[in-house]
């Protein structure tokens, strides 16, 4: 499926899936890096924010708690009368624009039987010093005198709202004085200082964390002194949140914040988000600042920042791909063309012009070697067609020898439809166009039958040559001769007269006398033909007789045998015993013999046929080497008539 | 039409005056919830609860006759009679004690034995009476501290022991953080001393005067405080809504908390309907404890002291 796609394709689909991987990998790993990073980031904003505020909150608060102790220090030290603390406590308040209300809150003398209560108070009333003397031991029970007073230390109170009618969310700190009264220190009031919370509430909502971060302040007790929410102010504590919110984890948390810890921690804030807190305690006051800051608005910037990266990303991945499918299509559209151009070289349009590619890469390469490819294909092509030209004119001629060849050798079977004194019939299949070997039969006179076969040494056109000038003076020569030694030895001598080329030629040469069977033949070097008879079949006996050709005055004997009726003499050549498999077996006489003995005998045209058929069956397909000539003859007798046998 | 129809109903009603013991809150979540839902009307009553608060005494409105009705302990109703003042009960609210001590365990105080030569907190009466009542009996010896209106004192520290009351206080301190079995709770209702506490009071004068309107009073307060218990949301919209106007901080949680140990101390535990009704040995024993501790000489005349409240509605 995917094999079939182009080049291109693959190309695009590999490259982009791999760059979305890789890219995502990235974005991936980004993302959470960049979330940690923030959040580092974020907390120590959120700590940074906090601790600022905590410190200014501090230097505040800090700076009531040593302006109410020195008060508390001059009280133990010095004696001051109703005026002095009066005008003590009012300077006070003047110095120190951020105390709201001073106030000396004695204890009741206890060896006056009549103790009147004494604590004179200074608050800021209207942009003015306002002057108010308790009329009550109301005080005594009040947080800002009793806790200090118990405790003999300096205390902030919880944040409350001012009773004077003004109704501020207030606090106080107080420091207890004593005195030294016949060796026994005992207190003997408690300066008070309280402080508006307004600048405080202020101060905390004025911090900022991105867009929905808040901050807010608890007490020691965990009441909410300022928050967002104004309804949660004073009405709630961070466990009375959690007891609504039926939240165990809030509760421990609120228990580790008032505990003045400080921590960042991972927290779900009312509204139900999750958020990021940090927390630090104020020292003076013991009070815990926290910072909140939704998860979302983190993750958003960390969303914007990947959702960019994405963004950028995915132009790169496209771009990429542009590039790819630019890249690619420079490389495919010249081998479309060029693969278009050899589809057409393949059909054999050596004409056509191929695509021109400019670059040097290697489609450039390619394509000059498409090109070269083209030109020595069709020099190639061209001087192919040449040779096939020249080839084929030879090949003709050699078909042209051929027929001639075949046309000097007899062909038309029956011979001697009107001699019924024997059958003979031959066949001689050429290894090339042309052969070498040659048979013929003929009378030299009317009762005189010669009849030979030849094998000329080489094969093709030089032994075609020679074997039409062997044929034609055998004819010639049997024709004046009549004898065969006479005629081989006459040939002979012609042929080696001037035999440059070597060349020479066995022939079995035989004639028969029609009238009595009796048949005179010689041989020149050619193996032996096989009797049939009815005593079976053998081979003739011959007299050694030396090739025509290779030198003259060679002497050939004549040998006689007498045909009965029926006998038949079969003439062949070793292209027949010669014949190879593709096993280099040679066909042999042992077959031929066997074949004879099972092939038929009455028709020689079937024998030949049958024996050739052999032959083929034995090569199997194996190229024909040597020519393949046989002759069959068989004497009929004198006696007979056609259509009588 | 509608205006004189109107006048004519407001002709019928008979104007009265209700002082609680303190400032609003789930504690009196029954009276306001009666009194919002329109119930005190449809009992022929145009009531106004007057707000309550540290400046305000119950018993100094009620001899004075700035409120028609309060509700006192019945510590200091027989205190009141004894000294003098003719008032009346004519409905137990609260027939149980809810006054307790608690102590931070990290202290070492989980007996009250460990309370010995140890710092108290304590609020003037009646609430003192109990505590000081079982020290004598425990024969403790301790140092007490007066107790504000806050648990700020306890909280850091200043005090060993603080009172508190289970429905308002305990609460406070575990909403200030402090783990329920980071404390020691003594419940007096457990220490021989369940004194009953919220009742409603009048003058024998009002009660003379119009006993109807009396009947009809506590009828209508039951009936509210029925109301406020099956009705607990609306009976918290309704407290929290007062709470705001007299510009107190409202915490509903707390409120929800109150509300809760309200029906724990009010509701009968046989499943039986409120009847007011002040139980005769409840109020013979803590009699008892008034005259041992020489706070009364005699224990006044249960039947002149109470009025049996007729609630069949």
């Amino acid at each position: 499926m995917f094999g079939d796609r182009s080049i291109a394709f693959k190309l695009i689909l590999v490259i982009t899936l791999c760059t979305s991987l890789i890219f995502t990998v990235i974005l991936g790993y980004s993302y959470y890096r960049s979330k940690s990073v923030l959040q580092r980031e974020l907390e120590n904003n959120a700590r940074n924010l906090a601790l600022s505020s905590v410190n200014r909150v501090e230097a505040v608060l800090a700076s009531v708690t040593r302006v109410t102790e020195g008060l508390a220090r001059s009280l133990e030290n010095g004696r001051y009368s109703h005026r002095e603390l009066l005008a003590l406590l009012k300077d006070t308040l003047a110095d120190n624009p951020e105390i709201y209300g001073s106030c000396a809150a004695f204890e009741p003398d206890t060896r006056e039987s009549n103790a009147r209560p004494y604590a004179p108070y200074f608050f800021r009333s209207r942009g003015k010093i306002a002057y108010n003397n308790e009329d009550s031991f109301q005080y005594l029970r009040q947080d800002w005198y009793q806790i200090s007073r118990e405790l003999g230390r300096t205390e902030w109170t919880e944040p409350y709202y001012g009773d004077n009618g003004s109704n501020i969310l207030m606090a106080s700190c107080s420091v207890p004085f004593h005195e030294t009264s016949g060796g026994a220190r005992r207190v003997k009031g408690v300066v008070v200082s309280d402080i508006s919370l307004e600048w405080l509430t202020a101060t905390v909502a004025s911090i900022k964390v991105l867009k929905s971060g808040y901050a807010f302040l608890l007490s020691r007790n965990g009441t909410i002194v300022t928050h967002p929410s104004r309804e949660m102010i004073m009405n709630e504590t961070v466990f009375s949140l959690a007891e609504a919110r039926n939240d165990p984890g809030l509760r421990a948390l609120g228990r580790k914040m008032i505990s003045g810890g400080s921590d960042f921690i991972p927290y779900t804030d009312l509204y139900g988000r999750r958020c990021w807190l940090y927390y630090a305690p104020i020292p003076s006051v013991g009070w815990t600042l926290a910072v909140v800051f939704p998860e979302a608005e983190l993750l958003a910037q960390v969303r914007s920042l990947s959702l960019t990266g994405a963004i950028m990303g995915l132009a790169g991945i496209l771009l990429l791909t542009l590039a790819v499918v630019f890249i690619a299509r420079s490389i495919t559209t010249p081998l479309r063309s060029l693969a278009a151009a050899t589809h057409q070289l393949a059909a054999g349009n050596f004409d056509l012009e191929l695509p021109l590619v400019r670059s040097n890469d290697e489609v450039g390469l390619l394509a000059h070697d498409f090109q070269a490819m083209k030109e020595s294909l069709k020099d190639y092509i061209r001087n192919l067609t040449e040779t096939t030209a020249a080839k084929e004119r030879i090949q003709s001629e050699l078909k042209v020898a051929t027929d001639i060849q075949a046309s000097l050798l007899p062909r038309i079977f029956p011979a001697f439809p009107e001699r019924p004194e024997f059958d003979i019939f031959a066949s001689m299949d050429p290894a090339k166009e042309v052969g070498g070997d040659f048979y013929d039969f003929f009378f030299i006179d009317d009762t005189n039958l010669c009849f030979l076969i030849a094998d000329v040494s080489d094969k093709g056109v030089p032994a075609a040559l020679y074997m039409m000038v062997a044929k034609t003076l055998l004819k010639s020569e049997a024709q004046r001769l009549g004898e065969p030694d006479k005629i081989l030895s006459s040939v002979n001598n012609i042929l080696a007269a001037d035999n440059d080329s070597c060349m020479f030629a066995t022939v079995f040469c035989a004639i028969l006398d029609t009238t009595c069977g009796e048949v005179r033949f010689a041989n020149a070097g050619h193996n032996p033909p096989l009797t049939i008879d009815s005593t079976g079949i053998g081979y003739l006996t011959l007299e050694s007789g030396f090739v025509l050709g290779p030198m003259p005055d060679i002497v050939y004997t004549t040998q006689r045998l007498t045909m009965q009726p029926g006998d038949t003499l079969f003439l062949y050549t070793d292209g027949v015993t010669e014949a190879k498999n593709r096993k280099e077996e040679l066909y042999g006489e042992p077959q031929l013999l066997d074949a004879l003995r099972r092939g038929p005998r009455d028709d020689l045209t079937e024998t030949i046929h049958f024996i050739r058929a052999e032959v083929t069956r034995h090569a199997n397909g194996a190229p024909q080497s040597d020519d393949i000539t046989m002759v069959a003859i068989t004497y009929r007798g004198s006696g007979v008539t056609r259509g009588s046998a | 039409m509608l205006t004189q129809a109107h006048a004519a109903v407001a002709e019928t009603l008979k104007k009265a005056s209700l002082l609680p013991l303190w400032s609003p809150q789930a504690q009196f979540a029954g009276y306001y919830t009666a009194l919002e839902r329109g119930i005190y009307r449809k009992h022929g009553i145009d009531l106004t609860i007057i707000t309550g608060g540290p400046n305000r005494s119950p018993s100094a409105y009620l001899a004075n006759g700035t409120a028609d009705f309060t509700m006192l302990w019945l510590t200091t109703a027989m205190q009141q009679r004894s000294a003098g003042v003719r008032l009346v009960n004519i409905a137990q609210v609260v027939q149980n004690s809810s006054l307790m001590l608690v102590a931070r365990k990290s202290s070492g105080i989980r007996t009250p034995a460990d309370m010995n030569g140890k710092k108290i907190g304590l609020w003037g009466d009646p609430f003192a009476i109990p505590p000081t009542v079982f020290f004598t009996r425990q024969r403790l010896s301790v140092r007490t501290v007066p107790q504000s209106y806050t648990i700020n004192l306890f909280l850091r520290g200043g005090i060993d022991v603080a009172s508190a009351m289970w429905y308002n206080e305990y609460h406070t301190i575990i909403n200030a953080g402090i783990d329920p079995d980071e404390l020691s709770l003594f419940f007096f209702k457990d220490l021989g001393l369940n004194l009953p506490e919220d009742g409603l009071y009048a003058l024998e004068k009002t009660v003379r005067r119009d006993p109807a309107l009396v009947d009809s009073f506590v009828r209508a307060t039951l009936e509210g405080w029925e109301y406020a218990f099956s009705h607990p949301d609306e009976a918290l919209d309704i407290v929290i809504k007062q709470m705001r106007l007299a510009r107190i901080p409202a915490n509903r949680t707390h409120q929800k908390w109150m509300l809760e140990r309200m029906r724990d101390l009010i509701a009968p535990r046989d499943g039986q309907a409120l009847t007011g009704a002040l139980n005769r040995e409840d109020y013979q024993a803590t009699g008892r404890i008034l005259q041992k501790e020489r706070m009364i000489r005699a224990i006044p005349d249960y039947d002149a002291f109470t009025r049996r409240p007729d609630v069949r509605r």
